[in-house]
């Protein structure tokens, strides 16, 4: 077997070994961390497929993060308080129901992507870096500034909500949900890759003309690229919301799409599993570094700096050997 | 709305907007000479506004301090392009973001370090402070009259240094072919931590004279670097005259869309949610402008295709 696989394998069991640990030595705290460190993979997994297979540095991830856990907030919000969302001609009301919130949360982040991606993709480089940021902000500026779901403040949803056959509230069996998802996400991503339409991307990353000249749109492989990335994105902030039980703007924070990013860099760019290794890592340092200084973010920064300057490649690129794979 | 509250949201706007530009005239030279996405351009305005907050603070003489925030900012220019950001000329997009984002954390968590997580509040001077009579009768604060001044001069500088002198010259040349000039014996590097440092003291400079109106605090200069890129989207990548066309735009959508927003749906509607409605659609107006213009110029106003 190749190392990376061996590395990928390694990374895949860490968690819910880790989760069984924590478990066995109950400690709920651990395992909510763990389930922290599996939803921030899954958001970058989502990224990967644009940034990592289509080369398209999106800055404004976030906001497919916080339409997803607004779609859970806004959805559970009317069902504990027993108002219909919408009440007009057709009555919509609230549900705690988390298959109905996935899907919402993933309609509702692969429109924004559509519609986010038809403007931004007109451009590229750097254009599209400070494009995707800006729409990124308008959402967070918007969240902040209409007040019928909490504004600045955000919304608490008191209770989490329900998936048929679980207790949803036991940290283990969140974990579980979580952690299945991200696996049948990350199957997905890696079909995907090798399916005609990602090795089409792949291609249009590295030379856009001459998928243009075989006859091949590159304008519409990275659209569709960049919704589904922005849906699955859009999913983990719908699990993000019900793992923290509150939803606020800070979901639609332009750092929390660079954490995006760091999460795929510190793992390994292109990779499946980079964004896996980079989440757990990333998790990791804050959970070492935050006891021993208010200010552990300058550790975060400097180690980013040297993985950048130094180390390219990430994690998977130092262990495994610089070279993507081509399997 | 009276003409006389109108005009003096117009005056705001053109405010905020010749601020803009200053961030936006260093991020967009940046970009131009060395072909490099600067995300740490807001911690170059946070440094500004600190370095004179503290100056202030010291001597009590609001000049120095802008002397000050000149210096410190132009000073952390060429440090960290001459540590960090001369490695990433030759890198792609990503590793520029991520290298500029790992600065932002060490600065914004340094000065929240040695400052502590409280901001800081830079005075206007006394003589400054009261309003000034502008022609009409209209009553406007000084000090923000004399900001739209110092930003025009500056504009008009910088104009100038770049049509006029040696090293606009070679600004303009390494905007067209870097190699060349290089080739013809200018000192590559030498420009381009010139250019930075001219940058980042622009920077510096917009944080203190806009410290002295808000509060000066860690995280204030990532959302006018967010600005300063829709600035520079709209106006073109590189080009100076697109990042002060810009500017003034986006200063003026973003202070008339909340006045004027909230009234025009008032028109037709019961009063708090013309508010709630105004003022949720003008948190996103100079965004509806980005997209509008990528709709027609996806290289912006005057970028080049």
């Amino acid at each position: 077997m190749r190392r990376e696989t061996i590395l990928n394998a390694v990374l895949y069991l860490a968690m819910p070994v880790a989760a069984a640990l924590a478990f066995a030595m109950d400690e709920p705290f651990l395992i909510t961390l763990i389930t922290r460190a599996a939803i921030f993979a899954l958001a970058a997994v989502g990224l990967n497929l644009a940034l990592g297979l289509g080369g398209l540095v999106s800055l404004g991830h976030a906001a497919f993060f916080g339409i997803g856990g607004y779609a859970m907030g806004i959805l559970a919000h009317h069902a504990q308080t027993y108002s219909p969302m919408i009440d007009s001609w057709i009555v919509i009301e609230g549900t705690k129901s988390m298959p109905v919130i996935w899907l919402v949360a993933v309609v509702t982040s692969a429109l924004a992507a559509l519609a986010i991606g038809a403007l931004s993709l007109r451009t590229s480089g750097v254009y599209f870096i400070m494009i995707t940021l800006a729409f990124g902000q308008m959402f967070y500026y918007f969240a902040i500034s209409w007040p019928a779901y909490g504004g600045e403040d955000g919304l608490s949803i008191y209770v989490r909500n329900s998936f048929p056959g679980l207790n949803t509230l036991d940290p283990m069996q969140f974990f579980v949900l979580v952690f299945v998802i991200l696996s049948a996400v990350l199957w997905w991503m890696g079909r995907l890759a090798r399916a005609p339409f990602g090795l089409a991307l792949s291609a249009a990353r590295q030379n856009a003309e001459r998928v243009e000249t075989v006859g091949l749109g590159p304008f519409r492989l990275r659209l569709v690229a960049f919704v589904i990335s922005g849906a699955v994105t859009g999913l983990a902030g719908a699990l993000f919301a019900d793992l923290n039980r509150f939803v606020s703007p800070t979901m639609f924070s332009w750092q929390m799409s660079g954490e995006f990013i760091v999460f795929i860099v510190l793992g390994g760019v292109g990779r499946l599993f980079g964004p896996v290794a980079g989440a757990m890592l990333f998790v990791l340092l804050e959970y070492l570094l935050s006891p021993l200084s208010e200010f552990w973010l300058i550790y975060v920064g400097a180690i980013l700096l040297l993985v950048v300057l130094f180390a390219r490649g990430g994690l998977i690129g130092s262990l495994a050997g610089r070279e993507v794979a081509h399997d | 709305m009276t003409p006389i509250l109108l005009i003096e949201q117009v005056l705001n706007g053109l405010q905020s907007g010749i601020m803009l530009f200053l961030m936006a005239a260093g991020l967009t030279l940046i970009f131009g000479v060395m072909g490099l996405i600067n995300l740490a351009h807001g911690s170059l305005y946070m440094i500004g506004a600190f370095a004179a907050a503290a100056v202030a603070g010291w001597t009590g003489s609001f000049t120095l301090a802008l002397a000050a925030a000149l210096a410190a900012a132009a000073l952390a220019g060429c440090i960290i392009e001459m540590v960090v950001i001369r490695r990433l000329y030759d890198r792609d997009h990503l590793d520029q973001v991520l290298a500029t984002f790992a600065l932002i954390l060490i600065f914004s968590e340094g000065t929240r370090w040695l400052f502590g997580s409280f901001p800081l509040y830079l005075d206007v001077p006394a003589a400054l402070s009261g309003p000034v009579r502008l022609p009409g009768g209209i009553l406007y604060p000084s000090y923000r009259l004399l900001i739209i001044v110092i930003g025009l001069l500056i504009a008009f500088g910088l104009f100038q240094l770049i049509a006029r002198t040696r090293i606009g010259i070679q600004i303009r040349a390494g905007e067209s072919d870097r190699e060349m000039i290089g080739a013809l014996g200018v000192d590559i590097s030498r420009l381009y931590t010139i250019v930075f440092a001219l940058g980042a003291a622009l920077a510096g400079l917009a944080g203190a004279l806009v410290g002295a109106i808000q509060s000066v605090q860690v995280g204030m200069g990532e959302p006018v670097l967010i600005l300063a890129f829709v600035v520079i989207v709209i106006g073109g990548i590189g080009s100076i005259k697109g990042a002060l066309v810009g500017a003034l735009l986006v200063g003026l959508t973003d202070t008339l869309g909340g006045v004027l927003l909230p009234l025009l749906f008032g028109l037709f509607m019961d009063p708090s949610s013309a508010t709630t409605i105004g003022s949720a659609l003008a948190s996103m107006s100079i965004y509806i402008l980005m997209a509008l213009v990528l709709l027609f110029r996806p290289t912006g106003l005057y970028g080049r295709a």
